[in-house]
Formats: C-alpha cells, sequence, structure tokens
C-alpha cells in the first residue's frame, strides 16, 4: 500500500492501531474526561455554527407580522409554503432566474477552473521543466491576493473590452483558482506514481489520454475538493458581481438578495423575501456538498501500485 | 456586515488613490460648471439611467412608449450607500457612466468634487423648471450656485412626528408641539413604563434633520473652500437635548431598522418617532399590530409658534460627465421628476414623495391613511415640505463623517462620551479626510 495516497480525511487505519490499543489499555475513565471534553467543545461549536441557520429556517416560515412578534428561535403559524412561493413569483421569478445564474457562475466556472488547476498542478508536480519552482511560486503568491483586492482593476480592465454587465465579466476571474492548483500539485506529485506513467507511456497512450485517463482518476478526491471549494467561493462571491452587474438579469442570487435587503425601507416585505430567499439560496450548496462528500472520502489511488 | 464594509472600504481606498495620481483622461468631458452644449440630437438616442427604485422599469416603459427617440434603459442595484455609489465612481473612472443615475441629496457634493456631474443648467427646459420645484429641494440640487443644476430633484423627505395617538390620550399626555413640551412628556411617558421615543444611534441623517430644523447647516462651500461645522450652534442644542434625555433613561436606543425596533414599536414600548413622509410605511410595516393607534402632527418646535421642519432622506437624477446626450437626458429627468403621471406611479411604487410644489396635491396624496386612523397624513407633510430651510449644506465626504458620527453615537448610548463629543470628533475627522483627499477646507 503506497501511504501517501490515502485520501486526507481517511488516513490509513492500519497504522493508528497501536494507537487505539493503547487508549484502550489505559481503561475507559481516564479516556472519558477528555473525550467529554472534545464532545463538549464540539457540540458548543456545532450549537454556535448552526444558531443562525435555525434561526433562519425559523424565520423563513412566519408571516411577516410573526418575524417581529414572536419568539425568534422558535416556531408560530407555520407560513412556509405561501413565503416560498410569494418569493419565487416576486417580480416574475427574477429569484429563480438569480438562482439559475448562481449555478451556472458557480458550477460552470467551478469546472472549468478545476480542469484548469488539476492540468496546471499536475503538469507542476509531475513535468520538470526550467522556471518550474518560479511559476509555482508565482501562483502561491496569487493564493495571498484577496478577491476583493482585485475586483476593482478587473473592472477597469474588463471595461476597456466593454464587457462589463456581461455573464463573461463574473464568469472569466472565476475559473482562476491559484489554491487548486497549489492543493493539485502537492496531490499529484503524492498520488500518481511515476510508474504508473511510465507503463502508460510504454502502452502507448499520449501524454493527454495519460494525464485524463490515469492521473485524473488518481487525483479525484483533490479535484473534488478544489471543485467545492471554488463552487462554494464563487457562489459567495459578492463584490465582485457587485462592481460588474448592472443588469439585474445576470445578478447571482448572492447580489440579488443583497440588492432586496438594500430596498427593505422602501419595500418592508423584502425582509421576508431576502430570509426565504437566503435559505432556498443555501440549499443547492447543500446539495453540492452532501452529493460530492462520497467522492471526497474514498481514497483512491489506494493499491494501485503493486 | 463588518467583512463588507472593509471591503468597501478596501475598494473606496484603492478608487481614492486611483483618482488621486491620475489626471482627467475621460476625454469630451466639460469641468464642473462649465457650459455644456444642450443641443439635441439629430438622431435618435439610447439613454442608460441607473436607479434603484422599486418599479422603476415600468415608470421608464411609460416614457419609452410615447418617445420613441429617446429610449431609456434601465440599471439597477442595491441603494446608494450599499454599492452604488462605488460604483459610479468606478464607471466615471472607467469612462462607461451612465447617462442618468440617482444620487441622493446628501451624495452629490462627493459626485461634484469629482468631478462626476454635468451642471444641465445650460439646458433651457431645466432653467424653465426651477421655479416648480420646492426652493430648498432646488437648492440641493444647485448647493446655492445661481444657475447652477447638478440634477433634478426627485423626492424628499420631510419630518414630523409619528406618534401613537391612543395611548397619548389614554394616559391624558398632551401632544408636544415644542421639544420642551416634548421633555416633559418623555417624562409622563417614562412614568408608564414606556419611553416616548427612541434615540437611533446609527440614523445620523435623522439626528441631521433634526439639526436641519434649527436652521443649521454642517458644511458650507463658498464655491471654492469647504467649511466643517458638525458641532455648530444648531448641532450643539440638538446634542445636548438628546443627551439630557438619554442620561435620564427617557429615551430608548434600539439601533434603528433591527427587529427589536420595529418589535418596541409593535408592542407599544415606543410611543412617537421623528422621521420622515416615507417612514409612513415603515411603521405601518414595522408595527403591523398597531394599525389605526397612530397619528401624525408637525415636529416640536424650538421656539413656541414658530413653524420650522426637518428634512431626512430624498434623491435627485443626475447626468453625469461624459453623457452624450444632457438635452435628452435632462428631458427625462424633468418628465420622472415633474409629471404627476410619473410621480403618481413613483408614490404607489416607491413611496417617493415629491419635490415639486404641484407634486404635493397629487390625488392619491389627498386620502385619508387607514393605518393611521385615516387621518389625511400627507397634508401635515405637505405643510412640513414649506417650512425645510433652504441653509442645510452636506459635504462631500459624507460616508466617511456619517460613519464618524455613528461611531461616536453607540458609544453615547452606551455612556461612553456624549453626542457632542461625538460630533466634535466627527468634524476632525472629517477635516482630515478632505484633506486628505486634497478638497480645500476653509480655516
Amino acid at each position: 500500500m503506497n501511504k501517501q495516497a490515502t485520501s486526507p480525511s481517511k488516513p490509513s487505519s492500519r497504522r493508528r492501531e497501536p494507537a487505539i490499543t493503547y487508549s484502550q489499555a489505559r481503561g475507559p475513565r481516564e479516556q472519558m474526561l477528555p473525550r467529554m471534553g472534545a464532545m463538549l467543545i464540539m457540540v458548543v461549536f456545532a450549537f454556535y455554527f448552526l444558531i443562525p441557520i435555525w434561526w433562519l429556517f425559523v424565520s423563513a416560515t412566519k408571516s411577516k407580522g410573526d418575524l417581529t412578534s414572536t419568539n425568534p428561535l422558535w416556531f408560530s403559524e407555520v407560513n412556509f409554503f405561501e413565503n416560498v412561493g410569494n418569493v419565487l413569483t416576486y417580480r416574475d421569478g427574477v429569484f429563480l432566474r438569480w438562482i439559475g445564474n448562481s449555478l451556472a457562475y458557480a458550477g460552470g466556472g467551478a469546472l472549468v477552473a478545476t480542469v484548469l488547476a488539476g492540468m496546471c498542478g499536475y503538469a507542476l508536480a509531475k513535468y520538470s521543466f526550467k522556471g518550474r519552482e518560479l511559476i509555482f511560486n508565482v501562483i502561491l503568491g496569487g493564493v495571498l491576493v484577496p478577491a476583493t483586492a482585485l475586483a476593482l482593476p478587473l473592472f477597469l480592465m474588463f471595461s476597456q473590452i466593454n464587457a462589463t454587465n456581461t455573464f463573461w465579466a463574473v464568469f472569466l476571474p472565476s475559473i482562476v483558482s491559484p489554491f487548486g492548483v497549489y492543493l493539485t500539485r502537492i496531490y499529484a506529485g503524492s498520488s500518481v506514481p511515476d510508474e504508473l506513467m511510465e507503463a502508460a507511456r510504454l502502452d502507448g497512450a499520449s501524454e493527454v489520454r495519460t494525464f485524463f485517463s490515469v492521473s485524473v482518476k488518481l487525483m479525484f478526491p483533490a479535484l473534488v475538493t478544489v471543485f467545492l471549494f471554488q463552487f462554494v467561493a464563487i457562489w459567495n462571491n459578492f463584490f465582485l458581481p457587485l462592481i460588474m452587474l448592472r443588469d439585474e438579469a445576470n445578478f447571482p442570487v448572492t447580489l440579488g438578495l443583497y440588492t432586496w435587503n438594500s430596498q427593505i425601507n422602501q419595500i418592508p416585505e423584502l425582509r421576508m423575501y431576502v430570509l426565504v430567499g437566503a435559505l432556498l439560496s443555501i440549499i443547492p450548496l447543500i446539495v453540492a456538498f452532501l452529493f460530492l462528500q462520497r467522492f471526497w472520502r474514498s481514497g483512491l489511488g489506494a493499491g494501485s501500485v503493486k | 456586515m463588518k467583512p463588507f464594509k472593509s471591503a468597501i472600504a478596501v475598494v473606496v481606498l484603492s478608487a481614492i488613490a486611483l483618482t488621486g495620481c491620475s489626471s482627467s483622461d475621460s476625454s469630451g468631458t466639460a469641468g464642473a460648471g462649465a457650459a455644456i452644449d444642450c443641443s439635441p440630437s439629430d438622431t435618435p438616442v439610447t439613454l442608460s439611467f441607473t436607479s434603484w427604485i422599486p418599479g422603476i422599469e415600468g415608470v421608464v416603459e411609460v416614457w419609452n412608449k410615447s418617445n420613441p427617440d429617446i429610449q431609456v434603459k434601465v440599471q439597477t442595484g442595491p441603494n446608494g450607500n450599499s454599492g452604488t455609489y462605488q460604483n459610479f465612481f468606478n464607471q466615471l473612472k472607467a469612462g462607461n457612466a451612465p447617462d442618468l443615475g440617482q444620487v441622493e441629496y446628501d451624495a452629490l457634493p462627493n459626485f461634484r468634487v469629482q468631478d462626476g456631474l454635468t451642471n444641465i443648467a445650460a439646458c433651457q427646459d431645466v432653467a424653465d423648471a426651477e421655479s416648480t420645484f420646492i426652493p430648498w429641494a432646488w437648492n440641493q440640487v444647485s448647493f446655492g450656485e445661481e444657475g447652477a443644476a447638478y440634477g433634478i430633484p426627485q423626492d424628499t423627505g420631510p419630518m414630523a412626528l409619528f406618534y401613537r395617538s391612543d395611548l397619548f390620550k389614554e394616559n391624558n399626555i398632551a401632544v408636544p408641539t415644542t421639544w420642551e413640551e416634548f421633555e416633559a412628556a418623555a417624562v409622563e411617558v417614562r412614568k408608564t413604563g414606556s419611553y416616548i421615543t427612541n434615540f437611533s444611534q446609527n440614523d445620523v441623517n435623522q439626528f441631521a434633520g433634526l439639526v436641519w430644523q434649527t436652521g443649521d447647516t454642517w458644511f458650507k462651500n463658498d464655491g471654492d473652500k469647504w467649511e466643517v461645522a458638525l458641532a455648530g450652534t444648531g448641532s450643539t442644542t440638538v446634542a445636548k437635548y438628546w443627551q439630557d434625555l438619554i442620561d435620564r433613561d427617557l429615551v430608548s436606543s434600539y439601533p434603528g431598522w433591527t427587529s427589536e425596533w420595529d418589535n418596541a414599536y409593535n408592542t407599544g414600548k415606543v410611543w412617537s418617532w421623528n422621521s420622515a413622509v416615507w417612514g409612513a410605511n415603515s411603521i405601518a410595516s414595522g408595527a403591523p399590530d398597531t394599525a389605526g393607534n397612530w397619528s401624525v402632527a408637525p415636529m416640536p418646535q424650538w421656539k413656541k409658534d414658530d413653524n420650522t421642519s426637518g428634512n431626512w432622506g430624498g434623491s435627485s437624477t443626475v447626468v453625469f460627465t461624459g453623457s452624450e446626450h444632457p438635452y435628452e437626458a435632462s428631458k427625462f429627468a424633468l418628465w420622472l421628476n415633474t409629471s404627476s403621471e410619473s410621480l403618481t406611479m413613483l408614490n404607489e411604487s416607491a413611496n417617493l414623495y415629491p419635490a415639486t410644489t404641484a407634486g404635493l396635491d397629487l390625488p392619491s396624496l389627498k386620502n385619508g391613511v387607514e393605518f393611521f386612523g385615516d387621518q389625511k397624513i400627507y397634508d401635515v407633510f405637505a405643510a412640513s415640505a414649506s417650512q425645510v430651510s433652504s441653509t442645510f449644506v452636506w459635504g462631500p465626504t459624507m460616508t466617511q463623517t456619517y460613519n464618524s458620527v455613528s461611531d461616536g453615537f453607540k458609544a453615547a448610548v452606551t455612556g461612553k462620551g456624549t453626542l457632542l463629543d461625538s460630533l466634535k470628533s466627527a468634524q476632525d475627522a472629517t477635516i482630515k479626510e478632505l484633506t486628505t483627499q486634497s478638497i480645500p477646507v476653509a480655516e
């Protein structure tokens, strides 16, 4: 078994066996306290993180009047489906359009970003060429530059080519993921054995084919990680769309909800719509995580080299 | 909210840095105040217009139907201070600003010092229209200069006192007409366990409206230098008055626009609100259980039998520097803000209160309002609109000024420092900010 090829979330169980027997040997009493401590901390934090979501969920089921006058953390009269209906039909269903836009930006962007980052990281890990470390270090520097700081320069650049206020103004900057390159390089370095690439070459596969049919499968957990990270990053990216977009039809759901939220003083019903909309807008993220989690966990590459 | 604010700050800073080190590179623009060519175009034009007014698309559609040669395309976004102003500055910098935009009165000076606004007074239609507007509202867009119009007034927010008529009556407390009576009433109300009103630490514009009522101003501009007077006589009077109420626990201090704040009004814990005309809608939605129990009275006065009022909010439609069609743009802006057809639609869809004298008599503003026990509340506001002083001037760095004041107010309501201290330190911070941006300050 190649010990380096284990996935990050599932370390080799064989190596942990001594540790387990050691703690079992010390008996349950000494083990209880630290375990309970750890549990307690985790419960407290889980509570802390879940409370806002619980609040959001409870609030989304209330009617406009009950929102301010009833207990914020418990249900009153349940109005959930009516609220959802209102949000979905408000202004000819613009909310659904925003969700669709977000899916296009985040899904498409993350997919392209993952492919690009995967190829880049793989090339940096598996081929030695002049300037390799320099390129890698520059990309690594890119991880440190906050996306927010790039938004304004990007706006000015897109203005030069008259491409602001278009789908591409948000999509193109989203397909770059320096962190993805970093992660895939490290991962490819340890999970794709040179012997396997050699074998593929001997069998007559081109480098591109080797990448797509052999290496990608070995790098899959890392690629899924990059995809998820990038998906969440694009989904939550609010600042770039805020600066780039003027046309409501191109808004992602974050900017749309923010726009509604800023109009609450004029149209008070929007407060309810923002709450319900926020709840609906996290559903795709939850689905993406649940769906991709199993790819993430499965330790591929194990047993590939005999 | 916090990370977003700092994100905005980053962009504001970088925008300042960018504008600071570049000489004017937007070609074909007239400098602020310079005469512009206001002649009609020979060919049909399409104008872009950015506004965050809910329902603006419908109004523009009406215009587009009857003006095939001047088509207007609406762009939208969050409200000004939430990002759209920054977008305007970015667009002005990039040379792709829309022809028309919505700018609130308090943000106009900022755009003006950045040379972002076209003086459309050169357009005859605009010059002719001056007298149709409420004089102080016109003053907000002309900055008090003769023959200047850096925008067309769109709406105003004359202030009045919203109060729970049922509670005042049940407890035999007279509705205060002066601030002195207001204070006395506050003591009476506190005895019942409630508060007469709420001092909202984050609504600096509300405080500005109260200062506005005294006839004082926060800024002055002599065409060249800016004078900052955040802690002038009017401000001092108002600040001391409210500080006293806060110290004696006669007013609550819920942050405005939160659910606690709504709840305080909805449950009768707070009895009145010094607010603007658009507040009628806010209170109706924030305190639905109290429907029918509210009334509107004129603002309490500093001197008995005075008739002064303040303003909170209001915006204008401006033509940005670089627009190639100031004639068509100002024609549309005038229609949008003076025609009764448009004003009625804006009032219905977004609760905008017209800035024209004739607009105050719109049929939709003549009806009794159910939430206020069928009182004809807009009569009170129409009177208020005519009593607002023309002297109040906003400064060119209001975002910073608001933040400085509001930081101080937040501390003051928890007992650290006073409202007056906050204004004094905001005064220093504002002068510093103006100096940093190379905006001349009068010493």
